[in-house]
């Protein structure tokens, strides 16, 4: 989990974590007794449709602006250390 | 070539970069080749507290895009495809998952074949990384820039089914998809820029088999070359593989374009896991009736209409042939109306045909712009004898350069042709002052009449119709030899 | 010397050229001088920026240009919204010096309606608490006793209201992010209906669950701020088309008539302390004296609130908190990959609680437990859903507990999550089902300490919360001012 959350964990963060997080799987495991069945789920809370905007363009952000907050930056890009995987 | 006694199948997942106004979720401009970090808002650089609102005209596109491809349009609903990559700004991809826009659908190829169309969803395209280091390569790269104009721009993935057999299908199969997405007006087409990307999913079996094999995905197919070079080099990697006796290892593989071979990136056991949950900042997409019925009324006419009505012209079910190649040329360069207005007007489609796939096609993008009753009045003038072919080809450079009447350009251009009746007395002429020759010629020695024609180019300093004048030469001929 | 002059106050006294905006805007500076140190509400302060925003309202004034309902009002807003060029940091280490590009929706309509915002107020770190105790900064202590929690996420907001340094703030609401701390601290809070208030320019915690809203120190300027804030907006896929009714007009519209449903699952429950429990019995009884109709009825279903949010909300935050990678803004800890740089940002950027849930939210979500976990939370969801329709067939506006305990002493429920989580048991299902709540403050249990109790109504029935809050805010027994509390110079009239 803390891999496919890429965040980097000591040992022992891991082991209170586990614990903790166990405490509250076991409750929210009561979900799982719920008489659910044939029940749709709810993604929003209402259900709304077809919210769209028209095709119309609107101004974007000055460069110097956007990288402004970059942490590394170079020729108008944001710098990052070496990729070493292809995107899965 | 598949090596004999086996069988590929392929299926094939092509992204369409839409031909937007605005990206798919804010209103920064969906424009290729701008200065990096230009077309970037919070939206779209997933800026904390952003959210995203889904842009009208790309699910139009998408719509078009499955009518053309006879898919049912459904309700669909966003989801989220979770995955850490520096090119894309949420670490998120909002895209469609188990219920798409677009379900199965189907699209025959110029050949007649039938390749079936799982799904056609929508999603957005990531930034771009630039690897930069000593190799320019991923490996060893000393650091990476990303720009994120491209991040948000809308895409369609379009799913086939396996039912494509060979390399060479595969290609008429993404031509003729190409065809239909520029006809829609959804795509440019122009795979060099990446506004079209195929991956391919490919597994090979023994003839005759129905049973499938271990699949691998092959991605970066980036033109059309490049697809039938991976696709023969895979399908034969894999035939290799089983007919040594080895299995062939599901996997994604990238096509290495200078080696012309597909490398392994990652097998599947490290299958990753994207953690899809619906877009809680997105509400359902359920296209109405009245605006899938305008969409589907608006359709303009595909490849496959246009490439049916150019055999009619030559009253055939379906050309074959080089005509069949020449009505592709005009097909894919969206000149088939040039030819169609040509024939109607009474030109020879074959001719109609011919100077449009050769003359106009080389120089297609002028071609799209010419006034088409000026294109037909041109053809008309050669047709008739009153411009040659080589003067027809002349006054075409021009129309298409600069436009204009091609009686005008003919004239300005002193490319006056010789109608019927002076041609004849040019020909009268030449016969007068060779008399012997012309006996000679009577008398069946052929050769001569390229002599004459010679005679008739000269006085007429080139500008008789070759044809023409063998055409005459022949007509007097016959004529003196049923005199008494 | 005196407490903090309420919203409405203020902006009749600007309106009437009774008072500048800037003096009342310096009144409000040193009154939040007076208490900053030992309660620690923000995380910025925006001195020059609240000055520019009152003199462009005096400018107003002096022209005698139409002005805004809020005109000159003083407002602290929660530091989970995004305030242009003003670091927005969601008390986490990881956004701790970004300043956003742009205003969100409810600032900007804020400024528009001729608000003041002095600073951005602290909360647990990207609003995933119950105490204001995780933020990265440091906790933010309770006027009333300074040994124990505001309570939270908007902790940094109740706590500022309730000592009367600033009359108004905008907080957030998940899971009880208004009601629970304006419940411990002894202020109003106002969770409106999911989709009435613009999310755009709120960090994201729980998209599906989020709302922005008020806290007051009166129910009439929790409805004033709400009137300014709410309405659609196209920048939010899910804001509602129709938008909420203004609220002011329904504060004088009594309870007569009205029938309140007085929850049992929300006074009853395992774990609330008596005196919680006896202020719920008396709001109802001055509810019923001021003509409403009050029975009690039972929503088992509310039982499930809790367990399927904390399924829901960690997956939507897992999802929404991946963006901070390190790449484009905010922390960075190099690293010698891109993989690595952020594994390590993420590492270093995010507190334990955040941490916590991203875990559980990635959990959730994975392959294998989708189904099991997600979904089925989801399903829940509807139960939940359906169990307030059919509670909203016999009954107008519910009534229970805003939390089971009043305030409780820092670093009790820090090393025990689920313990933590508890203390929203009586807010979450509201937020489950999109709807709109408001605590309001009810005397205090035995030790002094405020006890809060909750008005939940249907979608878009913010009126009705309004109309039934004034009621129990008229009929409350009286609230001590806090032992920390700001005294104001400034003449307003309260």
């Amino acid at each position: 989990m803390a891999r496919l959350a890429r965040i980097a964990l000591s040992p022992e963060e891991l082991d209170r974590y586990a614990q903790q997080l166990a405490a509250v799987l076991e409750h929210a495991a009561q979900v799982a007794a719920a008489p659910t069945a044939g029940v749709p789920p709810t993604a929003h809370p209402f259900a709304l449709v077809n919210v769209l905007r028209d095709d119309e363009p609107r101004p974007s952000l000055d460069p110097a602006v956007v990288l402004a907050e970059a942490p590394a930056a170079e020729d108008g890009r944001f710098k990052v250390p070496p990729i070493l995987g292809e995107a899965p | 070539m598949t090596p004999a006694g086996w069988e590929a199948v392929i299926g094939l997942e092509v992204h369409c970069e839409l031909r937007t106004r605005t990206k798919l979720f804010c209103g920064c401009r969906n424009e290729f080749g701008a200065p990096p970090n230009t077309h970037v808002c919070p939206v779209c650089l997933g800026l904390p507290g952003s959210l995203p609102v889904l842009n009208r005209q790309a699910v139009e596109l998408a719509m078009r895009i499955g009518l053309a491809l006879g898919c049912r349009i459904e309700p669909s609903v966003f989801h989220r495809k979770n995955y850490f990559y520096p090119d894309m700004p949420k670490d998120y991809q909002i895209s469609q998952y188990d219920e798409p826009i677009c379900v199965e659908g189907a699209l025959t190829l110029p050949d007649g074949s039938r390749v079936g169309i799982v799904r056609a969803h929508l999603e957005e395209d990531t930034g771009k990384t630039s690897h930069i280091g000593e190799s320019g390569r991923i490996h060893g790269a000393g650091y990476a820039l990303v720009d994120y104009n491209r991040a948000g721009v809308p895409l369609v993935e379009i799913v086939s089914a396996p039912d494509i057999r060979s390399a060479q299908q595969a290609r008429a199969y993404v031509a003729e998809l190409r065809g239909v997405l520029v006809a829609t007006g959804a795509s440019d087409g122009r795979m060099e820029e990446g506004s079209l990307r195929v991956d391919a999913n490919v597994s090979v079996r023994r003839a005759g088999s129905d049973v499938l094999g271990t699949r691998c995905e092959v991605k970066n197919l980036n033109s059309l070359r490049s697809l039938v070079r991976a696709l023969e080099h895979e399908v034969a990697r894999q035939v290799g593989l089983l007919e040594a006796g080895q299995p062939v290892v599901q996997e994604t593989r990238h096509f290495d374009e200078d080696r012309g071979v597909t490398v392994a990136l990652r097998s599947k056991e490290e299958a990753f896991d994207y953690r899809y949950f619906p877009e809680p900042d997105l509400v359902a997409l359920a296209p109405e009736p009245a605006w899938r019925e305008a969409v589907a009324a608006s359709q303009p006419p595909l490849p496959a209409a246009r490439r049916q009505a150019l055999a009619e012209l030559f009253g055939a079910a379906r050309l074959e042939g080089p005509r069949a190649e020449q009505a592709e040329t005009v097909l894919e360069l969206g000149l088939d109306a040039l030819v169609r207005a040509a024939a109607e007007a009474g030109v020879d489609p074959a001719l109609a045909l011919a100077r449009t796939a050769n003359e106009a096609a080389a120089q297609a993008e002028a071609a799209r712009q010419v006034d088409p009753g000026a294109y037909v009045a041109l053809l008309r003038m050669e047709q008739e004898g009153r411009l040659s072919a080589t003067q027809a080809k002349t006054v075409l450079a021009e129309l298409l350069q600069h436009g204009g009447d091609p009686a005008d350009i003919a004239e300005r251009l002193g490319l006056v042709g010789l109608d019927r009746g002076a041609l004849a007395s040019v020909v009268a002429e030449v016969v007068a002052a060779h008399p012997e020759e012309w006996s000679r010629f009577c008398a069946g020695e052929e050769k001569l009449a390229g002599f004459f024609t010679g005679q008739v180019m000269r006085r007429t300093r080139g500008q008789a119709d070759g044809k023409l004048v063998a055409a005459e030469l022949a007509t007097r001929r016959a004529a003196e030899a049923g005199a008494p | 010397m005196s407490l903090a002059p309420t919203a409405s106050a203020i902006a009749a006294a600007v309106r009437s050229g009774e008072v500048r905006a800037s003096e009342v805007l310096e009144g409000c500076l040193e009154a939040i001088d007076q208490v900053e140190g030992q309660l620690g509400c923000f995380v910025t302060l925006t001195p020059e920026l609240a000055r520019a925003q009152a003199e462009a309202v005096d400018a107003q004034v002096a022209a005698g240009a139409p002005l805004g309902p809020l005109a000159g009002v003083p407002v602290a807003v929660k530091d989970n919204l995004c305030t242009a060029g003003v670091p927005t940091t969601c008390s986490s280490r990881i956004l701790a010096s970004w300043r956003p590009p742009y205003d969100a929706t409810a600032v900007a309509r804020l400024v528009a309606a001729g608000a003041v915002v002095v600073g951005k107020t602290n909360l647990d770190e990207f609003a995933m608490g119950s105490s204001t105790e995780t933020s990265a900064f440091g906790p933010t202590r309770n006027p009333y006793d300074p040994s124990r929690v505001p309570g939270g996420s908007s902790g940094g907001s109740a706590a500022v209201v309730a000592a009367g340094a600033v009359p108004l703030a905008l907080g957030t609401d998940t899971g009880g992010s208004i009601r629970q701390p304006a419940a411990l601290c002894g202020v109003v809070g106002l969770k409106p209906t999911y989709g009435a208030v613009s999310r755009y320019g709120l960090i994201a915690f729980a998209s599906s669950l989020d709302q922005v809203g008020p806290l007051a120190q009166t129910v009439e300027d929790a409805a004033a701020l709400l009137d300014a804030i709410a309405g659609h907006d196209p920048m939010d896929s899910t804001s509602l088309p129709e938008g909420v009714l203004p609220c002011h007009r329904a504060l004088d519209r009594g309870v007569a008539g009205l029938r309140i449903g007085l929850v049992r699952e929300l006074v009853e429950a395992e774990g609330i302390e008596p005196g919680v429990r006896r202020r719920v019995e008396d709001a109802a009884e001055a509810l019923a004296a001021a003509g409403a109709t009050v029975e009690p009825v039972s929503v088992p279903e509310l039982a499930l609130g809790l367990p399927a949010y904390y399924l829901i909300a960690p997956a939507e935050a897992s999802s929404n908190l991946a963006r901070y990678d390190g790449v484009r803004y905010g922390l960075r800890v190099d690293g010698a990959d891109v993989e690595e740089m952020q594994a390590r940002t993420r590492a270093a950027g995010f507190g334990p609680e955040v941490k916590r849930r991203i875990l559980l939210g990635t959990y959730a979500l994975s392959a294998g437990y989708y189904d099991a976990y997600y979904a089925q939370a989801q399903r829940v969801r509807t139960l939940i859903v359906r169990a307030f329709e059919r509670a909203y067939e016999q009954a107008d506006l519910l009534l229970g507990a805003t939390t089971p305990t009043t305030a409780f002493p820092l670093g009790a429920k820090v090393e025990d999550p689920l313990a933590m989580y508890l203390s929203d048991v009586f807010t979450i299902p509201t937020n489950l089902a999109g709807h709109p709540a408001l605590s309001v403050p009810f005397g205090t249990d035995d030790a002094g300490l405020p006890v809060g109790v909750q008005l939940l109504a249907p979608a878009l029935a913010e009126p009705s919360l309004v109309a039934a809050g004034a009621v129990l805010e008229r009929s409350a027994p009286a609230l001590p001012p806090p032992p920390v509390a700001a005294s104001w110079r400034l003449g307003v009239p309260r």
